[in-house]
């Protein structure tokens, strides 16, 4: 198996990733790729606190990430990778060829963002990224939970 | 201290949903604040936590022992020694909690586990 999702969600590690999505794909391991997180032991306990025993939940730097990104696609069970933000996964996605989709899974009000669906608010310039992300041949699309349409790049940014 | 306030965390609506049902129960208003993190973001939930918090001593009640809700109530109480958090909510231990408050936080979580604990239960038909 691989990397199942590759995911953006400010919320990070969260019911709708480990139960929304975790449930029906059957995951094994989450990574979560967030520089300040992997800087923090107080933060990564926290984050373990909210994932059953049987899941792994690993913490990469997008440096470490860019570095073992191979080595997740090639694990023989299922996993999902998480970032917080639009930047996060453009620094992964610039560092790592490999990666080649994102599902927006959440991203949400804050000052200077507008609403371009429910649950993705973005600036002028993170759509910009985004749009330039599927330009470079990222599948980009927008998507809370499993049973949702994703939703094309082209239509909320 | 009978300014403890309960503060609900929930996904959704089922924080307020909570309120309301201990005020039908008790009669007991303003002792319960509800928070939702439907829309929010950690940032502005963070802000809508500490918005309901206030000053006071509180126990934040929250529904899962994970997620936004969790994260964010924990990230608080780090910040506050006068905050507790108690996961599961449920009634039975909201309705044992608005009727002592007059108890520090870390006693009222206590309570409150206790109280909600006892709630859950198979019964035989």
């Amino acid at each position: 198996m691989t990397l199942a999702l590759y995911r953006i969600d400010d919320r990070l590690i969260h019911g709708q990733v480990v139960v929304g999505w975790g449930q029906p794909l059957n995951v094994s391991f989450i990574v979560l790729v967030d520089d300040e997180v992997r800087g923090s032991d107080w933060e990564q306990d926290l984050y373990r606190m909210g994932v059953p025993p049987s899941i792994e939940v690993r913490f990469a730097s997008v440096d470490e990430a860019a570095h073992d990104l191979a080595g997740w696609e090639a694990d023989s069970r299922v996993g999902i990778l998480l970032v917080g933000d639009i930047d996060t996964a453009v620094a992964l996605a610039e560092r790592a060829p490999q990666v080649r989709r994102f599902n927006v899974g959440g991203v949400h009000h804050r000052a200077g963002r507008t609403e371009r669906l429910r649950f993705v608010y973005l600036t002028d310039d993170e759509a910009t990224k985004l749009r330039a992300l599927a330009e470079r041949g990222v599948d980009v699309t927008a998507q809370d939970v499993p049973s949702a349409r994703p939703v094309p790049v082209g239509e909320f940014t | 201290m009978s300014d403890l306030r309960g503060v609900i965390v929930s996904h959704a609506a089922v924080a307020q949903a909570l309120v309301t049902a201990v005020k039908a129960i008790t009669g007991i208003d303003g002792a319960l604040t509800p928070v939702s993190n439907e829309g929010c973001g950690t940032d502005a939930l963070a802000e809508r936590l500490s918005a309901a918090v206030g000053a006071g001593p509180a126990v934040l009640f929250v529904d899962l022992p994970g997620g936004s809700c969790f994260t964010t109530s924990l990230r608080l109480a780090k910040k506050n020694a006068d905050i507790a958090v108690v996961t599961g909510v449920n009634l039975a231990m909201l309705l044992d909690f608005v009727f002592h408050r007059d108890v520090s936080p870390t006693e009222a979580a206590r309570r409150a586990v206790d109280a909600g604990g006892k709630a859950i239960r198979v019964t035989a038909a």
